[in-house]
């Protein structure tokens, strides 16, 4: 079988940016309004018993965001670095996992990074009018020009995935390179992967891509293989092939069933109409009892009174 | 013999009017900084907690400066008001008057004054202001610490963030209605705001609000009454 999901070259003569404002479908604390046009999904899918762990797609993620990780430590894995950063937007997870059924060893390498999700955590969660936008093609996107730094979005992400900069205080994470997708192009880790375990495509094409992937896998012996779109937060633009889906905390700890806190819920949504009320019914309070009761004044009998008790003057 | 809720610095002025020092240069001082600062943060906390308040962060120089200078703010406010907890806590100390009081809040609100207990330096809204504000500073700055990324992310987990979050939230709507109580207070019951600013209220004011705490220096300070008395006699 050829390569299947060969991205194709980049349109030199005439590029075309596709992706505008006028795409957005969501936009942080702000609202933005329908847009005329409905883009095609997109979603990336990753293939997890295709890889082999290369670390093409960091490299080749590195050199297109023009980042530097910093130079890391050795701590007994093959996690490099240890964790995603602000200059690292996806990461290879390696797990050593024993299969308790056949008693194998299975090294299980996840590729982390953020997920795209079709209701996304950090967006709902971000202050900052437009910091964080959701095209009508899935891609949720950091704008850094409007990013005040406050990780809002990190308490909102379900995957744990925006790092805040010590440097210039603002959220990173995958942008599932949207500045290539408006150009008709893959994402730089797709454009790198040896293997093709990770694809791009239109959403569709991905499901049906990975429905052909995990019919190959139960025909070999996976018999829980199945695609990772996690319904929770309304399903994801970034899509995992797992050879053990009924047991996805197995891949370095991802979520079962991830959604969106339902104390972010909470913060976010209905604790900003209830608290900016009891302000202003507090504030009505006073107003209208002021006028009802009018000022509480110290009479002249006060004044006597206190002149009594202290034994001062005469009246 | 001095009342447990006469503060230092507090003292009868005979006269006409009876003048009443109430508070210090120092205790004013010590208020002014916390008022400033509480007001501060309301403002830049309220920009990040609703959308449509955001625009206010241009007060502090756009989202990011409001971000940073936040934090700055609830330190100097927590240890401000900690020097006014160590100068009024005594003072606020709950008596059984004070329930007595408070179940006559129907009195208070209609100033029927001569329906109430005869009141000290604080009356029993007050004390509760004062104890609010005590616990909810301790509880904003602990959730605060949490949330302040730049120094304090590594400490907690996520899941911890997003409590503090949440408890952060409500407990600054808490303190915004205190503080509204507590400065609708000061405007309703006139004759108030004197003693924060030049530190005096008449003695009318006192005899109207707090005649036990005026009974107190009064009795406590008979050199000063007689001090005060005698050139009128």
């Amino acid at each position: 079988m050829a390569f299947e999901f060969e991205l194709p070259n980049p349109n030199t003569e005439n590029p075309q940016v596709n992706l505008s404002e006028a795409d957005l479908v969501r936009r942080s604390a702000s609202s933005v309004p329908p847009p005329a046009r409905q883009l095609t999904p997109v979603a990336k899918l990753i293939d997890v018993s295709k890889c082999i762990g290369c670390k093409a797609c960091q490299a080749a993620c590195l050199e297109w965001n023009d980042l530097r990780a910093p130079v890391g430590t050795f701590f007994g894995s093959y996690d490099n670095p240890a964790d995603l950063l602000p200059e690292m937007f996806t990461l290879m997870r390696f797990t050593e996992w024993v299969n308790p059924e056949t008693q194998n060893l299975e090294w299980l390498i996840r590729k982390d990074g953020c997920m795209h999700c079709a209701d996304p955590g950090c967006l709902k969660a971000c202050p900052a009018p437009g910091a964080i936008v959701q095209y009508s093609n899935g891609i949720v996107d950091f704008v850094h020009e409007n990013c005040i730094g406050c990780a809002y979005c990190v308490k909102g992400c379900p995957f744990n995935i925006p790092r805040i900069s010590q440097v210039d205080h603002k959220a990173y994470k995958c942008t599932l390179c949207s500045d290539r997708v408006a150009v008709g192009q893959g994402p730089a880790c797709a454009k790198a992967c040896p293997t093709h375990a990770i694809t791009f495509g239109t959403k569709e094409e991905m499901k049906q891509h990975a429905e052909g992937r995990i019919k190959d896998l139960k025909s070999r012996g996976f018999a829980n293989a199945g695609l990772y779109d996690p319904p929770g937060v309304g399903g994801t633009h970034v899509m995992y092939v797992l050879h053990h889906a009924d047991k996805p905390e197995i891949y370095a700890g991802l979520p079962r069933e991830p959604r969106i806190s339902p104390l972010v819920e909470f913060w976010k949504g209905i604790s900003k109409y209830v608290g900016m009320a009891t302000i202003g019914l507090f504030a009505a309070i006073g107003v209208v009892h002021h006028l009802v009761e009018g000022p509480n004044r110290t009479t002249r009998e006060d004044e006597e009174k206190a002149k009594q008790l202290t034994g001062s003057g005469r009246t | 013999m001095t009342a447990y809720d006469v503060e230092p610095g507090d003292s009868v002025h005979p006269g006409d009017p009876v003048k009443v020092d109430r508070y210090t240069g120092g205790a004013r001082v010590n208020h002014w900084i916390t008022a400033t600062c509480l007001v501060l943060l309301a403002l830049s906390g309220l920009s990040l907690f609703h959308p449509s308040l955001f625009f206010l962060t241009g007060l502090f120089g756009g989202g990011q400066f409001t971000r940073f200078i936040h934090p700055w703010i609830g330190v100097v406010l927590f240890f401000s008001f900690s020097g006014l907890f160590l100068r009024f806590w005594r003072a606020n100390l709950w008596e059984h008057t004070d329930s007595v009081w408070l179940r006559r809040l129907r009195d208070v609100m209609t100033s029927h004054e001569d329906e109430l207990p005869e009141v000290g330096k604080y009356n029993a809204g007050q004390k509760v202001v004062f104890w609010s504000m005590a616990i909810l500073i301790i509880v904003l700055i602990l959730s605060g610490l949490a949330m302040w990324d730049q120094y304090f992310g590594v400490y907690t987990t996520i899941e911890q963030k997003r409590w503090a979050a949440v408890i952060h939230a409500a407990a600054a709507v808490a303190i915004i209605c205190v503080w509204i109580v507590h400065v609708y207070a000061a405007i309703w019951v006139r004759g108030t705001i004197g003693a924060m600013t030049r530190g005096q209220v008449t003695g009318g004011w006192a005899w109207r609000h707090h005649r036990k705490w005026l009974r107190e220096l009064v009795t406590g300070r008979p050199k000063d009454h007689t001090k005060g008395a005698a050139p009128a006699e």
